[in-house]
Parts: C-alpha cells; sequence; structure tokens
C-alpha cells in the first residue's frame, strides 16, 4: 500500500482542500499492531465546514495529526495544500511571549518581512475581536480570549485549511456559544477551509455543512450528513436540535456495539 | 399565555462583538500593585528582624563564652572591617573573589550550555554521560581542588578548573530538565507553524526551557562561589592575589578570630549579594512574564 503525504503544487487548480484517500493508520502496541484508523476517505473542498465526529476510541485526534503533517498514515494517502493550521483543545499559545509577538511568530516562520509583521498581527487581533491585546501576556487573558489568539495565531499561517481538534471543549457554555459565532464569522470572511473535530454532537451541527460520524476501535466512516440549516445558526434551534437528536441516536448505536461482546 | 418577547440576534456580526467585550471584561481580572507599605512589612521587615536577633543573641553570648580568642565581640568584628576599609584593601579582596568567580561562571555558562543542550537532544550522548553529569552534582567541588593543584599548579588557571568543574554540571543539568519539562503540545504547536530543526530549538524549546536553565544558572553560580572559596582556602599563595579564602586562611594562620569572621561574613554577603543583584531578578523576571509567579 502506498504511504505517501504529497503537497499538492500550488499553482495547479484543486477542487479540495483536503484529499484523505483510504487512509488507515495503526500503531505498535505489546499485543501487536494495533488498528486505530481505517480506509477513511475524505475529501474538503475549498471553502466547507466539516465536522468530525466521534466517541472517545475513534481517532480523531489522530486522523487531524496526520493531516497536518504530524504523524504518517500506515496506509493510503493525504493530499494537502500546503501545510494546514492546527488549533488544539489547549491554546498551546507561548507563554513567553505576548499575545501579539505569538502571531507575529507564525507569520515570521511563514516568511512575512518584519515591518509587515506588527500591521499584520493588529489586523488578524482585530478579526478575533481582540484590538487592543497586542501588549498582554498569555496569563492576563481568559480562556476564551486565549482560543481566539489561538485563533488568530493559525490565521497567521494563511494556509487554506484550518484543522480544529476540540478547540472550545475546555471552554465554559457561555463562551464557547460565543466562538461558535465568532468562528461562523470568520470562517465566512476569510473563506477559509475547516475540518473540526469534536465529540459534541450539537456543536457539530451548529457550524459544519458536513457532519462526518466516525466509530470507534477502529474508527471508520460510519455515516455522513450535510447541514442544510443556513447560517448564521444559533445550538439552540429546532432544526439544529433535530438533526442533533438523529446524529446522536445513530452514535448511540455505534457506543452500544462496544457493550455486546 | 405569557409570551416572551425575544429579539433573536441573527446577525453573527455585530450583535456579538458587544457580548464578547463583556464576557472579556468579566474574565479578566484587575490587578493592583502592591504598596510600599505592604512590601515594607511582607518582604523587607522580617530579614531585617531576623539580622537583630542574630546580633542580639551575639551580644548576649559574647559575655557568657568569654574568649575573644573564640567568639569576638561584634565591636572587634566591625573594627576589622573598618580597618580593611581604611586601608583600601576591602574592595581589593572583594574585587579579586568576585572577578574570579563572575569570569569562571562566563566560561561554565559557554560550556555547560552547548553541553546541557547536547545531552537533552541527543540520545546517546545522554546515556552516556547523562548520569555521570547529575552525579557530579553530589561530589563536592573541593574535591577537585588537590588534582587541579598538580595539572595546572598554584595559579588562577587552577582556580578556575575547579570553578567550571563545580558549575558546569549544574548549569547542563538545569537545561537539561528545562527542556525535559517543555510541555510537548508547545514542540507540536511550533512544528505546525514550521519550526521544525534549528527553528524549532531556537524559537520553541530554548525559550521554552528557559526557566529550567535559569534555576541552572541560579544554581551553577552558587557552586561557582563554593569552589572559588573552596580553592582560595586551600591553594592560598601570596602571588595569586589576596581573594576572600585567603583572607580568611591568613587570619586563620595569624589566629586572628575578628577577621576570621570578618572573612566568612564576607564571603557570604558576596555570595547573597550576587544572587540577588543578578540571578534572582533575572529568575523573577522569566517566570513573572509567564505568568508562573504567584503575586503576594
Amino acid at each position: 500500500m502506498a504511504t505517501t503525504t504529497t503537497l499538492a503544487k500550488a499553482d495547479e487548480s484543486v477542487e479540495y482542500a483536503a484529499r484523505l484517500d483510504h487512509v488507515s493508520k495503526s500503531f505498535a502496541t505489546p499485543g501487536g499492531q494495533q488498528l486505530v484508523l481505517d480506509d477513511i476517505s475524505i475529501d474538503v473542498a475549498p471553502g466547507e465546514f466539516v465536522t468530525l465526529l466521534g466517541a472517545s476510541g475513534c481517532g480523531k485526534s489522530t486522523l487531524l495529526n496526520l493531516v497536518a503533517g504530524l504523524d504518517r498514515p500506515t496506509g493510503g494517502s493525504i493530499t494537502t495544500e500546503g501545510r494546514p493550521a492546527l488549533m488544539f483543545q489547549e491554546h498551546a499559545l507561548f507563554p513567553w511571549l505576548t499575545a501579539g509577538k505569538n502571531i507575529e511568530l507564525a507569520l515570521k516562520l511563514r516568511g512575512v518581512p518584519k515591518p509587515e509583521r506588527r500591521d499584520k498581527a493588529e489586523e488578524l487581533l482585530e478579526l478575533v475581536r481582540l484590538k487592543g491585546a497586542y501588549g498582554k501576556r498569555v496569563h492576563e487573558l481568559s480562556g476564551g480570549m486565549r482560543q481566539r489568539v489561538a485563533l488568530a495565531r493559525s490565521l497567521a499561517q494563511q494556509s487554506n485549511l484550518l484543522l480544529m481538534d476540540e478547540p472550545f471543549a475546555a471552554l465554559d457554555a457561555i463562551t464557547r456559544d460565543v466562538l461558535h459565532d465568532e468562528i461562523t464569522r470568520i470562517w465566512a470572511e476569510t473563506g477559509i477551509s475547516v475540518l473540526f473535530v469534536t465529540h459534541n454532537v450539537r456543536e457539530a451541527v451548529r457550524l459544519a455543512q458536513r457532519v462526518i460520524l466516525l466509530s470507534s476501535r477502529p474508527g471508520r466512516i460510519a455515516r455522513e450528513w450535510t447541514v442544510d440549516i443556513p447560517q448564521p445558526r444559533r445550538i439552540e434551534d429546532a432544526p439544529v436540535a433535530e438533526l442533533s437528536v438523529e446524529i446522536t441516536d445513530v452514535l448511540r448505536g455505534e457506543i452500544r456495539r462496544h457493550g455486546q461482546h | 399565555m405569557a409570551s416572551t418577547e425575544t429579539t433573536p440576534v441573527r446577525d453573527a456580526g455585530n450583535g456579538n462583538g458587544s457580548v464578547e467585550a463583556g464576557l472579556d471584561a468579566l474574565e479578566t481580572a484587575a490587578t493592583g500593585r502592591p504598596t510600599f507599605r505592604q512590601t515594607f512589612v511582607s518582604k523587607i521587615l522580617p530579614p531585617i528582624i531576623a539580622l537583630g536577633v542574630v546580633l542580639a543573641v551575639w551580644f548576649l553570648l559574647y559575655p557568657i563564652v568569654d574568649d575573644p580568642t573564640k567568639l569576638p565581640s561584634p565591636g572587634a568584628v566591625g573594627s576589622a572591617f573598618k580597618e580593611a576599609w581604611l586601608k583600601g584593601d576591602l574592595l581589593g579582596y572583594i574585587w579579586t573573589s568576585v572577578s574570579r568567580g563572575l569570569l569562571g561562571f562566563f566560561f561554565a555558562l559557554l560550556i555547560g550550555t552547548p553541553l546541557g543542550l547536547l545531552v537533552a537532544r541527543v540520545k546517546f550522548i545522554r546515556a552516556a554521560i547523562g548520569p555521570i553529569l547529575s552525579g557530579l552534582q553530589s561530589l563536592p567541588s573541593v574535591a577537585w581542588v588537590p588534582p587541579a593543584v598538580i595539572w595546572l599548579g598554584l595559579n588562577n588557571s587552577m582556580m578556575y578548573a575547579v570553578i567550571l568543574l563545580g558549575a558546569v554540571p549544574s548549569i547542563a543539568n538545569g537545561l537539561v530538565s528545562g527542556v525535559d519539562q517543555v510541555p510537548p503540545l508547545f514542540l507540536r504547536a511550533g512544528r505546525t507553524m514550521g519550526a521544525t530543526g534549528l527553528k524549532g530549538i531556537w524559537h520553541v524549546t530554548l525559550p521554552a526551557a528557559l526557566p529550567g536553565y535559569v534555576a541552572g544558572l541560579k544554581q551553577g553560580w552558587a557552586f561557582s562561589w563554593r569552589s572559588l572559596m573552596a580553592a582560595e582556602i586551600i591553594a592560598s599563595f601570596p602571588d595569586l592575589g589576596v581573594g576572600l579564602g585567603q583572607l580568611l586562611e591568613n587570619a586563620r594562620t595569624a589566629s586572628d578570630m575578628a577577621m576570621v569572621f570578618e572573612a566568612i561574613l564576607l564571603i557570604l554577603f558576596v555570595g547573597i549579594a550576587i544572587d540577588l543583584l543578578i540571578f534572582s531578578p533575572l529568575e523573577r523576571w522569566v517566570l513573572r512574564s509567564r505568568g508562573l509567579l504567584v503575586k503576594g
């Protein structure tokens, strides 16, 4: 089986922001090879918002690591255009830098010349509504503000694909709700493609154009839904709740199978 | 039937900005600086009282011991200081030792830093010399004085050699533990931004390891100073110039207990002063800027 992680050439017009082609991943354990991801094929269209949904053990984070290029698939291939940006559950901002300098580091590593960095960083902070937070230290910011700086730092990479690994899971419900609106707005404004991993069904439906449900051990694509509810949505909206109930039922069915041996 | 009048804000653009600003304001705690009075009572007063107690005990003990060759009076020690000051020797003693100590420490820094980085990053080197390096920390550096004298003779290089052997393991070990404690999340975040290889070391690993490194420097200075004093006391030789260690040794041979006390106090004070003037502020700055220092 071919194990390739190819980067498409920038000038080549691609009809997807990420293409996962029969991707599998196994890890060596004392009990032999353990299959974590099995035959995952996903195309993320440019500008598309896709959520990956699954219970624990479905390999969601492993899958994002593969797409981010932090790890290699055991089988199949992953194609992305350039290096995707990755946002984590913890903000992962560097505490020795200010909010602004964190963003500037991403710009610097991307090769943005020094005179332009400051303005670009301020612009990105304004995009996440943190104007004036440039000189703030990470510990001076609240959890929601940190995640927004982390989002700005990810956007600074100017990748056309943003991977999000349960980025709002550690936030309180009020903050999370506000950030759902923010990520929807920023996604619409920037036209970036998003692959968003979560175990929160309502969050998945609230945000995505497409919800992909993964089964657990090994992670396989169980089912897929297209979400036709117009944005902006709210998590309390009836159509969001309805679809969430449907998806939750399928998810529970998947989980139940594991208790039956 | 009660009707709830709600106007859902359907515009994810404008409506949320103010909610967000409100949340940000609610969740950002206001922090003020402590007043001078608070700082004085909590930080400055306690050591002054402790010093006063030590002096009081000394004054009380002096007539009980009643033997100036064992316990000199505080006054006699004071006049020993005064005499050295008036002769213009006091600053000379201090400078001789401090310049040796700081120069030696600087060399230790130049050797310990790359060594620590190698041990932290290269598995083979870590397995080979990691245990020796941490073991060396528990070897009293005074043990290095006899071989250093034999190898290098009674001169300044021998002093520097002893300082290096004392301080390099501390500095290197501090850096190793600093690198070990870098959260893997930072490394992953760095890699997704393109900070790999040397860029990753420079932009992520080293700054993340800074607190451990600075702790190593602090300990390295303490070890440098101790090693130097051991070397100066044992290898006291007139041509070497009189540092604080030699002053102590000279006082002992002259059975001048007031001068012995003077030398010990000087060694103590200089060691503390360098730490307070250089290393503690450095450490506090590193920790505070990362929010790792609890105020109070």
